[in-house]
Parts: structure tokens; C-alpha cells; sequence
């Protein structure tokens, strides 16, 4: 992992110390709400529906023992006990007092966390693949390129008033575990036929109001250039970004405006104006990040592990556990486990402290002090040997932690909705509860397969529900909350919008119009087919009967 | 008539504003240094520059492009990048390319909604003087400015950046 040196830690010291004097100026009433705002949202404080929200952030979903662990402290002395992992694999805790928000920054610039850029029309935290350095399938580790970008968006003098927000997704892994295409900025790391690694750059995807898949404006960015690319993408969006309605502000907006062709032009006529030499990352600097990332002292091993073998056979839950939950590892004897917090009756995302505790545990014993947060909201043991696998499992059993469905139709995105969140329209929890409670019986889950389920509570789509298998939007008729479902997104390499199903439905026909649609999958699969590859084949007729026409 | 502060070897302070800022329906006064908008210089930049009295400014918004100025620039004494919102922040983009691009040596100027927040990132971006329109004093905008002991990247100051320290 990238460790922070002094320049880091201080640089989170000021940054805290900053906050403070705001926070003060604030409570002493120097300050009025409205000035206070822009200035607490560049540290990620928002003000929700019953207190304020801290979002945190989690360079690329990377996390150390030491930082789960304070995270569990500041949910059980700031707030009611847990926090919430979000869908940019940032946590955010719901429950902060303002008074407290300084301590908080504090505590967090003590263990190298901060919430810098988690709000505001800045460039927010790169999302990232949270099996890097474990997978075999990436051509290269995409956390180097992650804290590249971390490093140089931080406080960007130029760039930290942006039209609106800004998101990047870097992937090196053909399998996209980023959401990469739906991103302002999609990094897919490609090898040339030389060797040479290079980016694929994509711009201009998104969800919100105007879901777009991005167009590539680039097919091979060398990545010694990335730097100086990315500063003109950002400057032509910066200067020709619509600023006149929040709505038509993102990138995409621009992008579709002009068309992928001639904004491709316009950065690639800005990218030839800046000085490459001061623009992008010097060799020794990438270096010393790159030696960071390196570090992971694997043992030779086996590929194959009697311990872990004799388990499966033993006992069923743990074989359920690792068809669902464990994927292969680049390293003989090792294996990546994602950790669901998608119990029946969790919310989505939600972690308590007692949970973080156990997972830094094994992280420390057990997974060389590496943890990471995944955007379907979920954690990974990125390194974890076969033979300590039953172990782990059953300290994760033990801990509501070892739900097996991960990708299953019960590992639901959900946003926080009415339940938090000030702009939704409906509620999300409760929705993935009642969907996850009808498909609890695990057999069940598992023969439907993959089938990803995202739930918005309102139109700007933070619960991913554009690119879902099923996506369900929150909408509000005359103050009763309703529901929109759309089939066949994706938010993976294969990614896709998601069409409108037909009108919405009440909060309580909700599950069983999922059933219904499953059943319908179900009846015309053929052998391997996702519900994703069904819907693609068939069209969405088969499944708009299954849930409108009524049976005599 | 809003206050000039101007900030020198990381110092700001106080200072007398020797220029009159003409709109676009004042008549430019007979002497004096002016700062005219983007239409008027266009219009009369010339004839008043090339009389030789006097010290001509202009004001750019945050929807013109600066390349327009790019020819004009060494005669050009300030440069008032206005920021309609705070929020709007093409301006930097603006001042950036001034320093940066055109080696322009003359005032940059921060004009309209500039609030003493923004200090830290407007003197990175080449910002040499600022009309708060939040009352702040020098003081808070030398603190400001000066309020963070490390920067990631490179801008259009001299600071130098983390990656350097990191080298030396």
C-alpha cells in the first residue's frame, strides 16, 4: 500500500487545521449558513434530512487495519454506532454533530484519512478495481495510476470550481469492477502490441438525468502522458462546461453537445499547447509510488490447499461461501474474499463498528493489512491464503459478515433514500430489505445466478439504478412513494442503459414484481445465460407481460 | 468602490487603486489609468494605448477566452478576470494561461465575487491582486494564501511541489 510521508501528513494537518478555524467562525455566527456551505462541503460535510452527513474518503477503496479501526471509533463515539460504504467506495457516517466534525478530521489526519474533495464541483475520489494487486487478469496495478491522479487532483489550483463534479475510474483488468464507462473520466489500462501500457480514455459517461455510456476519445494514451491529458480534458470542460443549469453541467453534457469527435479535437488541440515537461509526472516520483504498491511479500505456495479443500467438502455453507464469495488470486495459494454486507436484513452498505473490527482483524492476522471497498458496496480481503480460508470464514460467519451472494440478486446497491438523504424522493432501504428477503433462501439465489439489482431514491441516481440487470427509481406520485423498474443496464465492460420496464409501481409490489421477472428469466434461460444475456436476447416484452398482464 | 488588495513575495497588503474601472456606458475620462471592458478595448484599446499617457487595463469575464488579448498583452498593464459566482471558476483557467502560456508579466486581477476562500487557489493560478467582496482584510488573505506548507502540482507560481521536495 501507498504509504503517506510527511509531505502527505502534513499536508492533512493544515487541511484539518483550516476546517477548524471555519467550523469556529461558524458556531461564533461569523460565518452565515451560506458561506459555511461551500466551505464544509469541500471537506464533505453535508446537511441531510435529521443531522449532518461526513463523507469520507477512501483513496481508490483502499483501506489499512489501522484506518478500519478508526473509522469503528468515530462510528461509535460520533455516530449511532456504524457508518455506510458508498457506491465511489468512500464510508460516510449519517449521525455528526457539527461541534464534532474537527475532531473528526483530526482523528482521521492521524491515520492518514481526510474528506477532501468528497463533495463539492471538484475532482472527487478515483474509483478503482478492489481486487488490484491480487487479480491475474490486470495488465498492470491501476492503485499507481489511482494515487497518481489522488496526488495531483488534491486542492488543484485550477481545477476545484469546476462546472460540476468530477469522477475518474481506472481499470487494468479486462473485467470492469469500476463502473469505468458510466464515469465523467474512464481510464481502461491497455497493453499495446510492443508492451507499452497505455490508457483507453472514455469521457463523458454518466448517470443522473441524461445516462450516457462514454464515447472513447482516445484509444491508447501512453501513461507517461496521463497527467497532461487529463489537465486538458478538465481545461476544456473547465472553460466550455454549461454553468447556467446544475442539470446540463456535468461533462456529458458538453460531450454529447459537441459530439465525441470535436471535443475530442478541442483536448487533443490543448494537450499539444502544454508543456509536457511540467504537466506530467516526473519518472522518479512514479517510481517511488509504483515501489509503494510493490511491496506485498506473498509466500510460495501450493496451489492447491488440503486444509481449505477438506472445508469445502465438510461443509456446505463454506463451499457456498467460496463459490459465491471467493475469486482466484494471481498468487498460488491465495485466494481475493469479498465480505457481503448484504445481510437480509442489513442495510445496504452498512457496516457496523463491531464488523469493522473483525474485518481489520483478519486483515492484520490473516491479509497483509490490505482491505478494500468495493462500488457495489462491499469489502474485499484482497490476499488471503487457502489454507487460513475456514479460518477466516468462520470469523466472518461468526460476525454476520459471510453472506454468500455476492453478484447474486440479493447483493443490492441501494442509496441512502428518503430514510437520509435530502433530495430523494422515496425510500431505497427498505426496498433491497423486502427484495433481499424474498430471494433469502440461498439455493434459490444461486440458481437464479447473477442478476444485479441497483435501487435509486431519486433521479440522480446514486444507486446506480441505470445500469443495473434490474434498476429501480424512486418517484414520488402526489407524496406516495412509487417505483420505476428498468431492465438490462450494466455498469461493467459490457455497459449499457437500462430501458424503462412500464409505469411505476407501489413500494408493495415491489419484491413480487422482481419475483416475477426472475420467474419469467427462469422459463426462457438457456444454459449459461445471465439474466443480463436473456433480457439482451429477448427483449423486454416477455418480462413486461410477466409483471403488467394480469392472469384471469 | 470595492477595496484593492496586493500581494508582493507572499505579502499582501493594502493598496491605493490607480485605475478607474469605465463601464460600458461611462465615457472614458480624459486622464487616468482605466480598466475597460473586453468590447470597449476592442473598440478604443488602440487609439488610448498608442497616445502613451496613460495605463490601459482590461476586463475579461469568465465566458471570453483570453487567446483574444494574446497579441495586446505586453502593453496591457492588468488583466481583471471577473468571477460572476465564486463558484464559476474559469477564471483560473484564465489567469493560468496568462502566466503560463503568454509569460504575461502585467496585474492579474481578481474582480467580482472573490471571497477570501478562494485566496490559496487564485495565487497559485498567478492571481497577483484581489477586490474581496467579503470584507477580508490583508491579513487573512496573506494566511490564506500561505495556509498550506505543501502543493501536488504544478501551477503557475514557483512554489515547489511535492514531488520536488520529495526529489531534493
Amino acid at each position: 500500500m501507498y504509504q503517506y510521508d510527511v509531505i502527505d501528513r502534513e499536508f492533512l494537518v493544515d487541511r484539518s487545521n483550516e476546517f477548524r478555524g471555519q467550523v469556529s467562525r461558524r458556531l461564533a455566527g461569523e460565518l452565515t449558513e451560506d458561506q459555511f456551505k461551500p466551505l464544509r462541503l469541500m471537506n464533505g460535510l453535508y446537511l441531510q434530512l435529521h443531522a449532518y452527513m461526513l463523507r469520507i474518503a477512501v483513496p481508490y477503496g483502499s483501506l489499512n487495519p489501522t484506518q478500519v479501526r478508526r473509522l469503528a471509533e468515530i462510528a461509535r463515539d460520533y455516530d449511532k454506532g456504524y457508518g455506510h460504504f458508498t457506491t465511489r467506495q468512500n464510508i460516510q457516517f449519517n449521525w455528526i454533530k457539527l461541534k464534532d466534525a474537527p475532531d473528526i478530521l483530526d482523528k482521521l489526519a492521524e491515520v492518514n484519512l481526510h474528506a477532501i474533495q468528497t463533495s463539492g464541483n471538484c475532482i472527487r475520489n478515483t474509483t478503482s478495481d478492489p481486487y488490484a494487486g491480487a487479480t491475474s487478469e490486470e495488465v498492470d496495478d491501476p492503485r499507481v495510476w489511482s494515487e497518481v491522479i489522488r496526488q495531483w487532483s488534491t486542492l488543484h489550483p485550477e481545477f476545484s470550481f469546476l462546472p460540476r463534479k468530477f469522477k475518474i475510474a481506472i481499470t487494468a483488468s479486462a473485467k470492469d469492477r469500476t463502473a469505468a464507462k458510466v464515469h465523467d473520466i474512464g481510464l481502461l489500462m491497455r497493453q499495446g502490441r510492443d508492451g507499452q501500457l497505455g490508457f483507453e480514455v472514455i469521457v463523458g459517461g454518466g448517470q443522473g438525468r441524461t445516462p450516457y455510456v462514454g464515447p472513447t476519445i482516445k484509444q491508447f494514451l501512453p501513461t507517461d502522458r496521463l497527467l497532461s491529458y487529463l489537465e486538458a480534458i478538465l481545461r476544456v470542460y473547465n472553460r466550455y462546461g454549461r454553468r447556467d443549469n446544475i442539470y446540463k453541467a456535468r461533462i456529458k453534457i458538453l460531450v454529447a453537445a459537441l459530439g465525441a469527435e470535436e471535443f475530442a479535437k478541442q483536448v487533443e488541440e490543448e494537450w499539444e499547447k502544454i508543456d509536457a515537461e511540467r504537466a506530467d509526472l516526473p519518472a522518479g516520483e512514479l517510481a517511488r509510488i509504483r515501489d509503494s504498491f510493490a511491496t506485498t511479500p506473498f509466500e510460495t505456495l501450493p496451489a492447491r490447499s488440503e486444509a481449505f479443500e477438506l472445508a469445502k467438502a465438510k461443509d456446505s455453507a463454506f463451499a457456498r461461501f467460496v463459490r459465491n464469495n471467493v475469486r482466484a488470486h494471481k498468487q498460488p495459494g491465495y485466494a481475493i474474499v469479498e465480505i457481503s454486507l448484504k445481510a437480509t436484513e442489513q442495510t445496504p452498505g452498512d457496516a457496523t463498528a463491531e464488523q469493522m473490527e473483525v474485518v481489520a482483524d483478519l486483515a492484520e492476522r490473516y491479509g497483509f493489512d490490505d482491505v478494500r471497498v468495493t462500488h457495489a458496496q462491499n469489502l474485499v480481503l484482497p490476499h488471503i491464503k487457502l489454507d487460513d480460508l475456514p479460518t477466516v470464514f468462520a470469523a466472518l460467519q461468526a460476525n454476520a459478515l459471510a453472506t454468500a451472494n455476492i453478484d447474486l440478486i440479493s447483493d443490492i446497491i441501494a442509496c441512502p433514500g428518503l430514510d437520509y438523504c435530502a433530495l430523494a424522493n422515496a425510500r431505497a432501504i427498505p426496498i433491497a430489505q423486502d427484495i433481499a428477503r424474498q430471494f433469502a433462501d440461498p439455493d434459490r439465489a444461486e440458481e437464479v445466478g447473477e442478476l444485479k439489482i441497483k435501487i435509486s431514491g431519486c433521479i440522480n441516481a446514486c444507486g446506480h439504478h441505470h445500469v443495473a440487470h434490474i434498476g429501480i427509481l424512486g418517484v414520488d406520485k402526489k407524496g406516495e412513494e412509487f417505483y420505476q423498474l428498468s431492465l438490462g443496464g450494466s455498469g461493467a465492460e459490457d455497459a449499457s442503459i437500462g430501458k424503462i420496464l412500464g409505469p411505476a409501481l407501489p413500494a408493495d409490489k415491489v419484491a413480487t414484481a422482481v419475483d416475477q421477472l426472475v420467474a419469467a428469466y427462469l422459463d426462457v434461460r438457456t444454459d449459461g445465460e445471465r439474466f443480463l444475456d436473456t433480457y439482451r436476447r429477448v427483449g423486454l416484452e416477455p418480462f413486461k407481460e410477466a409483471v403488467y398482464v394480469q392472469a384471469d | 468602490m470595492s477595496k484593492l488588495i496586493e500581494l508582493a513575495n507572499g505579502q499582501a497588503r493594502w493598496a491605493e487603486d490607480a485605475f478607474v474601472n469605465v463601464t460600458d456606458e461611462d465615457a472614458i475620462p480624459d486622464a487616468g489609468d482605466v480598466i475597460l471592458s473586453l468590447a470597449r478595448f476592442e473598440a478604443e484599446g488602440d487609439a488610448l494605448l498608442s497616445s502613451n499617457s496613460r495605463r490601459v487595463g482590461v476586463r475579461i469575464e469568465s465566458d471570453q477566452d483570453i487567446e483574444v488579448l494574446a497579441y495586446d498583452l505586453p502593453r496591457i498593464a492588468v488583466v481583471a478576470l471577473a468571477f460572476p459566482k465564486y463558484r464559476d471558476g474559469r477564471a483560473y483557467t484564465s489567469a493560468r494561461l496568462l502566466r503560463e502560456r503568454f509569460k504575461y508579466e502585467g496585474q492579474i486581477r481578481a474582480v467580482g465575487d472573490v471571497l477570501q476562500e478562494q485566496a490559496g487557489f487564485m495565487v497559485r493560478c498567478g492571481f497577483d491582486a484581489f477586490e474581496p467582496n467579503d470584507g477580508a482584510t490583508p491579513d487573512a488573505w496573506t494566511k490564506a494564501a500561505s495556509r498550506f506548507r505543501h502543493v501536488y502540482q504544478r501551477a503557475a507560481d514557483d512554489r515547489v511541489v511535492a514531488f520536488e521536495e520529495r526529489a531534493s
